[in-house]
């Protein structure tokens, strides 16, 4: 009966609605499930010491993290200066000078390499700069995670150059700039708020990243002074302390959990809500 | 209009061509030539890189051959490497991931571009791409001290309903190429929404013009005409998400029980290739090891190039880099 | 030490309700050569495409040239081959000749080309910079000022000739994206003159532009050609007949027709010419 077959397609009709919501619901609420496990656990047992006291031999309790912050800083810092020319650059080469073949096959190559897991990315670094030098250092670390910045750094550059309107560039030369003058004094400065967001996001990303710090930096429990030796690191230190058997270890990789994900996911809204701003001023 | 006497520059004389110094100090050949090193270097890394894996894998590949990759053993003691109990591991986990991942991923993406209102599409895609910036060794610390738990709970209910098959049977101690699956699930889910939702909703609008009007209800139009226009679409992100899955280290390493052995039950500890290399890298001893490491490094490699392969071509240009 | 670089321009003397333009003292002589820019057998192509056809004209120191034409004619493309614009699209190729001031522009450095024949595009396009860094940007990069103080008088200068001072000399560090369609149009007016050009092409720059703000344009154009010789490319047949002194008709990639823009309009030679201004086509 037509009645009855309709009856049953408005069914279907919602059943799928609420079966569909629910999933969304399932994968939104495991970001604020997530959020909310970790600042029970990390953030109410979060101390000053753990920013400022340098970890305790195995199995003592007490102690902080303060060598693994300033480590990833410095991992992140050498990384900044690895990947973001040559990804920025890079970009430039692809949005402004490009010609076909050889940008295709620069993209593709990018392509490639972003898809690369970050563990044989570790092991790139190392067979380069571990196995010469017969140690575990800053720099083989820094580097795994300056070229995993590298395809990120070229797709976003290259995007947000490609926004700005040919109308620019060619009122820039029409005045008398050269091409590279126009690039320089107009184009990049224009683009220049999503390449900042660009080049944040992209640090966020590797900030967590665990793998190809493994056997390249390694870790240490003391200060790491200068590049050449091994250095700890935030997310390596919630890996160690989180499969280690020490409960006061746990309590210390929930609170570390806790400062990484709040860093890393403060500079992703950050980042948006600038991207997202942006949209709405240009003509 | 009387001519002045003094304050009019003269024309200027006329300016040659210039040159190649004059040229190159204006800059346009030294902006073109600086970019392109840039961009050529990426060339050169990336050619390195396999470079690298090839030449550091030479040792295990000379001794094992081809077999490695059929080959069950993994004994470091007497030298005896085999890389199948680590493919099936990173198999059978990124498998089980995209089990679950795919209806629950497509599912909300589908709700989240056709049915759901505009305001809270926005909100709710905004936390579930935050997802997606999660960093995999946070997901490990959830795995092992909340979901292993959990799963512990609920094994007994999953061994009711589906003990009967060799996939649920033998002991259960949380870490296991089950659990393994479910984190993976957990973690590709953002990025099939992320895609999925933008294919869809880059369906021309006509086409659910033309079957609403014909009386279809929003389900029918989504599932019967929108889904299957942004079919290969989805299809990409599917691969996309398959080739985290497999190159994913952290997460799977804390919760998968770390034993190089090949089992038919999920509830048993496995192992994957990214796993062992981040486990046993720097406990190798000699260079054999190494080797055989690396040799798994560059197996993971080839997998992951020729997923990505087929994703790309599948998404054709919805490429989007979740930085 | 420069001497003071404030620059009397004719046409800031020519009293024009609206705008507030203080009285100069001397005047700039009219260029010494009639004519400004000689084409001669000036031949394009697009790939292989053939976008003008050995176009020869003559453009008049301080007069308006128009170039009418139906859409596609090649009108632009000419225009922007008077300052070497389409090199910057790829695959193009020019032959033949244009002298400006008897010196060919295709033997000189495209850059002192460009600063000394400028260019106002169809639709607005400033920086998104500040209005005054707008207008800077071309005395900047060609290092034309010796100081600050020198940049700023430029600047006003060059506002003042585009009259929008008064309209912006409050607001000279705001975005130039805060000014309306028609007060961009004349920034990038402003912008263009800041170098200093002798030649302004104007390529259809009302034609986003509501009929009060082409108005203000067109009184800007009359007052400029006694310091500048401008080209103009439009489709509005009534603008060029407003404000052109001489009118070339364009037609499928070749020139029909160059005259006064009298002859033109009311005893045109040629019977395409004629068709198109009576509105019989395009």
């Amino acid at each position: 009966m037509r009645d009855l077959h309709t009856l049953r397609r408005k069914t279907v009709n919602v059943v799928m609605l609420t079966i569909t919501g629910l999933c969304t619901l399932f994968a939104a609420g495991t970001l604020v499930f997530i959020l909310g496990y970790l600042f029970v656990h990390g953030g109410s047992s979060l101390t000053l010491d753990f920013f400022t006291k340098l970890p305790t031999p195995v199995g003592e309790a007490g102690g902080g993290m303060a060598n693994a912050i300033v480590g990833s800083a410095k991992l992140l810092a050498l990384a900044m200066v690895v990947g973001v020319p040559l990804g920025f650059l890079g970009g430039v080469y692809l949005a402004e000078f490009g010609g076909s073949t050889f940008s295709f096959v620069i993209r593709y190559v990018t392509d490639l390499l972003n898809g690369v897991p970050s563990i044989v990315i570790g092991i790139f670094a190392y067979t380069l700069i571990v196995l010469p030098q017969k140690h575990f250092s800053t720099l083989a670390g820094g580097l795994a995670l300056g070229v995993m910045m590298i395809p990120i750094a070229v797709r976003s550059s290259e995007e947000f150059l490609r926004t700005i309107p040919n109308s620019l560039r060619e009122g820039a030369m029409a005045l008398g700039a050269s091409k590279a003058k126009s690039i320089l004094t107009v184009v990049i400065p224009a683009a220049k708020n999503g390449i900042m967001t660009g080049i944040m996001l992209n640090l966020a990303r590797v900030a967590g990243e665990t793998a190809p710090l493994l056997f390249t930096s390694f870790g240490n429990r003391f200060w790491s002074p200068g590049w050449e030796q091994p250095t700890s690191a935030l997310p390596v230190m919630i890996f160690t302390y989180a499969i280690s058997p020490y409960e006061d270890w746990h309590r210390q990789a929930w609170s570390a959990g806790f400062v990484l994900l709040t860093l890393v996911l403060a500079v992703n809204i950050f980042a948006r809500a600038v991207l997202a701003k942006k949209k709405h001023v240009a003509r | 209009m009387a001519a002045s006497s003094t304050t009019v520059p003269s024309a200027d004389p006329s300016r040659p061509a210039p040159n190649f110094l004059e040229r190159l100090r204006g800059g346009d050949e030294a902006a073109y030539v600086i970019t392109f090193i840039a961009a050529a270097s990426i060339l050169l890394i990336t050619g390195m890189l396999v470079y690298e894996l090839f030449i550091n894998s030479a040792d295990a590949r000379a001794k094992f051959g081809w077999a490695f990759l059929f080959t069950q053993t993994w004994d470091p003691v007497n030298d005896q490497f085999g890389a199948l109990p680590f493919i099936y591991g990173t198999l059978v986990t990124s498998f089980l991931a995209l089990l679950m991942g795919i209806p629950l991923g497509v599912g909300a993406a589908i709700f989240l571009a056709e049915l759901a209102p505009p305001k809270i599409s926005d909100a709710l895609t905004f936390l579930i791409e935050l997802l997606a910036a999660v960093p995999s060794v946070i997901y490990g610390l959830l795995g092992i001290f909340v979901l292993v738990p959990i799963l512990r709970v609920v094994e007994p209910s999953l061994r009711a309903v589906l003990g009967w098959t060799p996939f649920f049977s033998g002991p259960f101690y949380g870490v296991s190429l089950f659990s393994a699956g479910v984190v993976l699930a957990v973690m590709i889910i953002p990025f099939i929404i992320s895609i999925s939702r933008e294919v869809i909703l880059a369906v021309p609008g006509d086409q659910r013009e033309a079957a609403l009007a014909l009386g279809a209800t929003r389900w029918e139009t989504t599932w019967d005409v929108v889904v299957p226009f942004a079919k290969k679409g989805i299809m990409g992100s599917i691969f996309l998400a398959l080739a985290r899955a497999l190159g994913e280290t952290m997460a799977v390493t804390m919760v998968v029980g770390n034993d190089p052995k090949i089992k038919a039950s999920l509830f048993a500890p496995g192992y994957s290739i990214a796993a062992v290399i981040a486990n046993e890298f720097t406990e190798a001893t000699g260079k054999l090891y190494t080797s055989a490491l690396i040799e798994l490094g560059l197996v993971l490699f080839a997998l992951t190039i020729v997923i990505n392969g087929v994703a790309r071509l599948l998404v054709m240009g919805a490429d989007k880099y979740k930085t | 030490m420069q001497a003071s670089t404030r620059q009397p321009y004719p046409e800031m003397n020519t009293p024009t309700a609206g705008t507030n333009t203080p009285p100069m003292d001397a005047a700039r002589p009219l260029a010494d050569t009639a004519h400004k820019l000689s084409v001669t057998d000036l031949n394009f192509y697009y790939g292989k495409f053939q976008a003008l056809q050995n176009i020869s004209m003559e453009i008049f120191a301080n007069q308006v040239t128009a170039c009418i034409g139906p859409s596609g004619c090649g009108k632009s493309t000419f225009l922007r081959t008077l300052n070497r614009m389409n090199e910057t699209v790829r695959n193009t190729r020019v032959e033949g000749q244009i002298l400006l001031d008897g010196v060919n522009i295709f033997e000189q450095e495209v850059a002192y080309v460009r600063r000394r024949v400028g260019m106002v595009f169809q639709r607005s396009n400033p920086f998104p910079k500040s209005i005054f860094d707008n207008v800077a940007y071309g005395p900047r990069i060609n290092g034309m000022v010796a100081n600050r103080a020198a940049l700023h008088e430029k600047v006003e200068q060059s506002l003042h000739r585009a009259a929008l001072w008064d309209e912006v000399k409050d607001k000279l560090n705001q975005s130039a994206y805060g000014l309306s369609g028609g007060q961009q149009q004349r920034l990038c007016i402003a912008r263009a003159l800041a170098v200093d050009p002798e030649v302004l092409l104007l390529d259809e720059p009302c034609s986003a532009l509501d009929p009060i703000a082409t108005a203000k344009i067109e009184d800007l154009i009359f007052q400029l050609k006694s310091s500048c010789t401008i080209v103009i490319v439009t489709h509005n047949m009534q603008q060029a007949a407003r404000v052109a002194d001489y009118t070339g008709f364009f037609l499928l990639g070749r020139l029909i027709e160059f005259d006064s823009t009298t002859v033109i309009f009311k005893n045109p030679a040629k019977q395409e010419t004629e068709d198109y201004i009576t509105g019989r086509f395009g």
